[in-house]
């Protein structure tokens, strides 16, 4: 399987989606390793599960060739996907036997970034920021789906509002709705200790 | 930019937009006193400046890096899976079909057996077959049609 790259240029996303209308496998691949890790990202934020979201995310990328024909390719690709990877999640989610399995077996999903563990070098201070993980993570679990994808989008992707809007094709104001519910619930279930 | 109005609906809008840097100044100005004469508000806003701390200094957990190498390799695996699902499906129901007409001709030919016998197990087996065959329709050519089944409504 080589690279859909000829000699240092890039080929266009509109391109690879015309050729993996036509059947190409290749330039499909090409699609799937431009867009594998934010889809993998997504499905992660969406599932709080390693395994969960590596397989829901290879799973939407399946779906997403078997239905290519109805992908417009004057539009970008990742919203198209994100849709199938959404609905994926939350069909999962709503399962309720895979989520009692998934809140089992589920291991942690965030990490802190590297600046604030070097400068947590007492060995009290780094346990105690686990718990604080862990309680967040938690605390992120129990939100509704919507709120937690809005809040999944802003704070560990790093969308603007105008983009995740436009991802979940819902006002701006329903943006901020959402996301002012979750931290609400958030900050009241970390409460002792924010 | 926040549509001009009154109420909770606006202000919690305006602390969201204030928390994630998208408010302009003159908002930002408003903000401010409407904080200013509402403790309540101001606590508030203490506690979610206090959780985007916290959310601010987290980040997705990086999966080990070779998940990435056989990516592509895991997600044409079950492409090539899917279709042989499909041939296995599809050659299965000419065989259970083809063995089925052959053992029907057996049974109508044994003079031994009674009539009502050979209807039902006749009868038995052409369901058999319908069932068999709509199910394997729908699942393969309904389905693959639908434009928008992944979409969420």
């Amino acid at each position: 399987m080589e690279s859909c790259l000829v000699e240092g240029h890039e080929v266009s996303e509109r391109s690879l989606v015309l050729r993996a209308q036509s059947g190409d496998r290749e330039a499909f691949g090409e699609l799937v390793r431009r867009h594998m890790q934010r889809a993998y990202y997504a499905a992660l934020g969406l599932t709080g599960s390693h395994d969960d979201a590596l397989d829901l995310s290879q799973e939407a990328f399946v779906r997403a060739f078997r239905a290519r024909a109805t992908i417009d390719p004057e539009l970008p690709f990742y919203p198209w996907l994100y849709q199938i990877v959404r609905r994926l999640c939350f069909n999962f989610l709503r399962d309720r036997k895979t989520r009692r399995r998934r809140l089992e077996a589920a291991g942690p999903w965030l990490a802190e970034e590297i600046r604030v563990r070097a400068a947590a070098s007492d060995p009290s201070r780094i346990t105690e920021r686990a718990e604080l993980r862990a309680r967040l993570e938690a605390a992120i679990d129990r939100l509704s789906e919507r709120e937690r994808e809005v809040l999944v989008l802003k704070e560990f992707e790093g969308l603007l509002y105008r983009e995740i809007a436009e991802l979940l094709e819902i006002p701006i104001g329903t943006v901020m709705s959402r996301l002012y519910s979750a931290r609400r619930s958030l900050a009241k279930s970390l409460e002792d200790v924010l | 930019m926040i549509e001009a109005g009154g109420g909770e609906e606006r202000i919690r809008q305006l602390m969201m937009s204030l928390l994630d840097g998208e408010l302009n100044a003159s908002e930002r100005e408003e903000l401010e006193r409407l904080m200013a004469a509402d403790p309540a508000l101001e606590k508030e806003w203490g506690a979610l400046v206090r959780l985007k701390e916290v959310t601010g200094t987290m980040s997705f957990r990086k999966p080990p890096d070779q998940i990435w190498e056989v990516y592509w390799t895991s997600v044409y695996s079950r492409l090539e899976r899917g279709i042989g699902w499909i041939l296995l499906s599809l050659g299965a129901m000419v065989l259970i079909s083809y063995g089925a007409w052959k053992g029907v001709q057996e049974l109508v030919a044994d003079a031994g057996m009674p009539w009502f016998l050979k209807g039902a197990i006749l009868a038995t087996v052409v369901g058999l077959v319908v069932l068999l065959v709509s199910v394997l329709r729908e699942k393969l050519f309904r389905r693959g049609r639908e434009r928008y089944k992944d979409v969420d409504r």
